[in-house]
């Protein structure tokens, strides 16, 4: 055993902290793809079927973090959740504890950094089931929500998976975004990237190469998922 | 620069004509200062996030009593280490400890004999609320205090001396859990003012101006908590040769500067 972490190039307690890491950042990772899955669901389909005026506007907010520098997400995160902030006085006012630096801070975080790439290829799904096996099944007496459920849900599978390992992984990979508002704080919001920087930051190698080629090696497996999953024609829509 | 005149002549057309001669005129200017080793230049400078606001101060000085002009890069000394041992294009580091500056000193990648400390950094607990930090550090025992940042000790030297000083203090219940860490000392500042922790360690030049404290209220930690923070600069091996690397070498330990570094707070 010894010798086992002898080869990730820590000792035992330091062994104990990354480890901690990885831990903390699949905790953090599977409560926000929850999370985004709920919430992207009803905004992907209704921007795959709507015909409001609104939709290229709100699809554009949608996808904002997507091209946002986290930093821009990070800074305002930080002003909105501090005690005077906007965020912070609506936590204060319904008893929530303080989100900078805690766990749910991070959750609100990476929920809106990620929330594009759980959207986008649900709402590719939905538009790719067409509003025609809907039709059929309204007049096959199915309400909406039935009709949903039954009909759309099952075609739209692998955009649920794709957008649940996206939104995973993407949430994995997040750096800038935590680093502004986590305050390195062990088990609770340190996490593998910030970790991994720290290593590097204190010239301990060693140490950041398992983390990194960890963190490679996982988020190539999941694109490989999001390849092997989506059917031919889904992917090239997406 | 010979290079870009003869890209820029080939493309046709009258607009070609001004920025060409532009550019044989300042193609001419280079080559008369290859020949007066005294005309100004350039030097691209690293310099600790701690001592960011004085080195805008005396780079625009500098240029003024020298005529060069000083570049500025401001960041984490562990990360411009890491940057330098890679071939990162700095001539001059003003690293945030001595112990970064020795280490690319024994790697050769420094011009010798050119380590000095520029300056003695002091430690400030400083709140943005006027009245908030008393002037014996007293404020860390109230119980409200839920947070109070720092930056990171792995890598940073204020972080290091601000637990040396909280273990030193003996508070009740201990300040591990009350810690939240900034990259650096530009971070755990940005942590207080925005008002997510309420207290933190800060550098005195952070908050200091003109030698009195600019905004909220502080502590200076006596330098007798902890290990000085000893700030050293070396002038790297690539930038041996350039003259504005040298004046900034002179220059950093000229009255001039050590009043300004004073202002801020800094010893030595």
């Amino acid at each position: 055993m010894q010798d086992a972490l002898a080869v990730l190039g820590c000792r035992a307690a330091e062994c104990a902290a990354d480890i901690g890491a990885v831990w903390l950042t699949l905790k953090l990772a599977t409560v926000v793809t929850v999370l985004l899955m709920l919430a992207a669901t009803p905004v992907a389909w209704w921007l795959a079927r709507t015909r409001s005026r609104l939709r290229p506007a709100i699809g554009a907010v949608v996808a904002l973090p997507m091209v946002l520098p986290p930093t821009v997400l990070g800074f305002y995160l930080l002003v909105a959740l501090a005690p005077g902030g906007p965020v912070g006085r609506l936590g204060a006012a319904l008893g929530l504890e303080q989100l900078a630096f805690s766990f749910g801070g991070l959750v609100l975080a990476s929920v809106l950094y990620s929330f594009p790439f759980a959207v986008q290829p649900l709402q590719n799904a939905f538009e790719a089931v067409g509003p025609r096996p809907l039709e059929v099944a309204a007049t096959l007496g199915a309400s909406p929500w039935n009709s949903f459920w039954s009909v759309a849900v099952p075609l739209a599978r692998p955009g649920f998976v794709s957008a649940a390992v996206l939104g995973f992984a993407h949430t994995v990979g997040e750096f800038g975004v935590i680093l502004m508002i986590g305050g390195n704080i062990p088990n609770k919001t340190r996490v593998v990237s910030i970790l991994l920087y720290d290593h590097v930051e204190a010239l301990e190698y060693a140490r950041a190469h398992w983390l990194a080629a960890g963190m490679l090696g996982f988020s190539f497996l999941a694109l490989l998922t999001v390849y092997a999953v989506a059917p031919p024609s889904f992917r090239d829509r997406a | 620069m010979l290079i870009q005149v003869r890209l820029a002549g080939r493309f046709p057309g009258p607009a070609s004509s001004p920025p060409m001669s532009a550019l044989s005129g300042l193609f001419a200017l280079g080559m008369l200062c290859l020949a007066a080793d005294a005309c100004a230049a350039q030097v691209q400078v690293a310099v600790a996030a701690n001592f960011t606001a004085p080195m805008k101060e005396i780079a625009a000085v500098f240029e003024q009593d020298t005529g060069h002009r000083a570049v500025l890069a401001f960041g984490a000394s562990g990360k411009f280490y890491a940057q330098l041992k890679r071939g990162a294009p700095f001539e001059v580091l003003l690293a945030a400890d001595d112990k970064i500056p020795a280490r690319l000193e024994a790697d050769g990648l420094t011009a010798p004999g050119t380590r000095f400390t520029y300056a003695v950094g002091r430690l400030a607990l400083w709140s943005p609320k006027p009245g908030m930090v008393d002037s014996g550090g007293q404020v860390l025992r109230r119980a409200g205090v839920k947070h109070i940042a720092i930056a990171n000790p792995r890598t940073a030297p204020y972080g290091a001396a601000a637990v040396e000083t909280l273990r030193k203090l003996d508070l009740p219940g201990g300040f591990e859990p009350r810690l939240v860490q900034g990259e650096n000392i530009a971070q755990a500042h940005q942590f207080v003012s925005t008002g997510n922790a309420e207290l933190g360690f800060v550098a005195v030049s952070q908050v200091y101006r003109h030698g009195r404290l600019s905004a909220g209220s502080a502590w200076i930690v006596p330098a007798a908590l902890h290990q000085p923070i000893r700030q050293d600069a070396v002038v790297l091996a690539r930038g041996s040769a350039n003259p504005a690397a040298r004046a900034l070498e002179r220059y950093l330990k000229s009255d001039r500067a050590r009043a300004i570094m004073r202002s801020y707070g800094y010893e030595r």
